[in-house]
């Protein structure tokens, strides 16, 4: 069970991400979590949107380059170490962490982490026997 | 007062340069054309044989000779010497395609670091002086050349070669460098780095001699002022020989081309037909003097206007402009040759589309080149380390290539502009000819 990651190329340039998000904003598409890497002369803009499909059309037909990445979602409760909890959990399984990132949501003290790894599977697998719960898209768009 | 290296040349008369040339010439298309089967091919299919050529007059009927020709030649096929005959290569930048070798007797060294030596005469250098050599040395022309010339004169020489700026400085300081050689921009780079130290009061230098790039007469008076001395110019290429082809005296009106050795003519680039004095074109070379690698007709390129003009120093021989452009889209960028058809080349072989622009600019008193490319769908991934780490493997390919550092910047897909027909591939903010 994952979840849809958008990933956007973005020049560092002034306006670029205005502009990007104001694209976004014209077609209605709602976005739940946002991450940039940075680095010297361009960023990539990671998010968890409402509709990927849609976004992802949207973005090509603007000349954007992206892609859709399947990510895993957790959540996790709003209290200290519940993050340190599932990392530890990771870890132990030997499943390395390529990059992630965290949002919250109107729910009350629950926070989501999104988390890419190499293998998905595998990582599900072992969070799941901790009974650490992974979102799916549809429970996303539902946010 | 005024200085030379050899008066009874640099200062001969006029007739006495034309009969030097009308001999040397009728001797050096022999010798061509009995030692070297390109050269015999060419006029064979022209129809012309070497006694057609009895004086410069003649000059015209022969075939120029451009790089792709040397191209075309790599590496022996235009040495008009046997190998064991010579002695050293020099080399331009670039690939096997775009490479220059050539190759020199110890009498086309000694040719070389004579014109050299003129003009180091010219800056007022003698043997009292310390001569400061930071142009690169190895197969590049400039660190071996302004060397040679600066024992011919019999000054104090410092190879130091380019970079370490802080070891330039503490040479020049503890040595009394009196004479510095190296490209304009690095002489810039130099003159402020020694402003930052406030070392000003320390340093010897009286002239400097700058070549291997275009600069501008802003440039020229900023490094003057900033260094104390007077700066002149100095013209030359690897092809030819290297630096001294034709080099600048105290008048700082053009560069006396050395026409005891080389011939000069400048060509309308388009029809080839040869102009006049005064009228812009491109300037083509015969060397006439040289063993190993005598070129004929040879198309620099470079565009420029000639000038007999009687000269305030003394000297009799032909005055060129700087260059004032190029008729080709060659770039020259810190001293290296760059074909914007060398980056397409690394662009395509990496996967990259062939639209491109090349943004060439001078920041800090130095050149800086820029490849803007347009991201695609293939070279994208959600990881920023992959992605630069597929941007630093083609900036490994064009260093490769080319020689420098070339700083790459990905935009968006469509974002570079397709202009009808010919694409502007090359912005070049320097503005570095003028006239």
């Amino acid at each position: 069970m994952t979840v849809k990651q958008i990933s956007v190329f973005v020049e560092n340039k002034a306006g670029k991400m205005a502009e990007l998000t104001d694209y976004l904003q014209q077609h209605q598409i709602d976005m739940r979590a946002l991450s940039i890497a940075e680095t010297k002369d361009f960023g990539i803009v990671r998010m968890i949107v409402d509709d990927p499909y849609k976004t992802s059309c949207i973005l090509k037909e603007s000349g954007y380059v992206s892609s859709i990445t399947p990510a895993l979602a957790v959540e996790i409760p709003d209290e200290p170490g519940s993050l340190a909890r599932i990392l530890k959990i990771l870890g132990d399984g030997g499943v390395n962490l390529d990059y992630m990132y965290a949002f919250l949501t109107r729910k009350k003290s629950t926070a989501y982490m999104v988390l890419r790894v190499a293998d998905n599977e595998k990582a599900l697998e072992i969070l799941g026997k901790q009974g650490v719960h992974a979102i799916s898209q549809d429970e996303i768009s539902e946010l | 007062m005024e200085h030379y290296y050899q008066p009874d040349i640099e200062c001969a008369s006029r007739e006495q340069i034309q009969a030097w040339q009308d001999e040397r010439l009728v001797k050096t298309v022999k010798r061509v054309y009995e030692n070297v089967e390109f050269y015999r091919k060419r006029m064979d299919e022209k129809g012309i044989k070497p006694q057609d050529i009895q004086s410069t007059k003649d000059l015209h009927k022969l075939p120029f000779l451009t790089k792709d020709d040397l191209r075309d030649a790599y590496p022996y096929g235009l040495l008009a010497e046997p190998l064991e005959n010579c002695v050293r290569i020099q080399s331009t930048s670039g690939t096997t395609g775009r490479r220059v070798v050539a190759f020199y007797t110890q009498h086309d060294i000694d040719l070389w670091d004579e014109c050299c030596a003129r003009a180091i005469a010219a800056a007022g250098g003698t043997n009292e002086d310390v001569v400061h050599v930071s142009y690169g040395y190895g197969l590049f022309t400039g660190g071996p050349g302004l060397n040679g010339g600066s024992h011919k004169i019999g000054s104090l020489t410092l190879p130091m070669s380019s970079g370490n700026t802080e070891r330039q400085i503490q040479f020049m300081c503890d040595m009394g460098s009196t004479i510095l050689c190296c490209t304009p921009s690095y002489a810039a780079y130099l003159a402020e780095s020694i402003h930052e130290r406030g070392l000003q009061d320390q340093i010897k230098l009286k002239a400097g001699i700058f070549g291997a790039e275009a600069w501008t007469e802003e440039m020229r008076r900023d490094i003057e002022e900033k260094l104390g001395i007077k700066a002149f110019d100095i013209y030359g290429l690897t092809e030819i020989s290297g630096p001294g082809v034709s080099f600048e005296c105290s008048s700082q009106t053009g560069m006396h081309i050395n026409e005891d050795h080389f011939i000069a003519e400048v060509i309308n680039p388009e029809t080839g037909e040869v102009l006049l004095d005064g009228e812009k074109g491109e300037l083509v070379f015969t060397c006439i003097t040289k063993e190993a690698f005598p070129l004929i007709r040879y198309r620099t390129r470079d565009i420029c206007i000639l000038s007999h003009e009687k000269c305030a120093c003394g000297r009799t021989h032909v005055k060129m402009t700087k260059p004032l452009g190029r008729s080709d889209d060659m770039l020259i960028v810190k001293g290296v040759n760059v074909f914007p058809s060398q980056i397409e080349t690394v662009l395509l072989n990496q996967g990259y589309p062939a639209n491109y622009q090349i943004i060439v600019s001078r920041e800090n008193n130095s050149d800086a080149i820029e490849v803007q490319v347009e991201m695609t769908q293939e070279m994208f991934s959600d990881n920023a380390a992959v992605v630069t780490e597929r941007e630093k493997k083609l900036v490994d390919a064009l260093k490769a290539m080319l020689g420098i550092y070339v700083k790459v910047t990905l935009v968006n897909p469509k974002t570079i502009a397709r202009s009808e027909g010919k694409a502007v591939r090359v912005i070049d903010q320097r503005n570095l000819y003028q006239g």
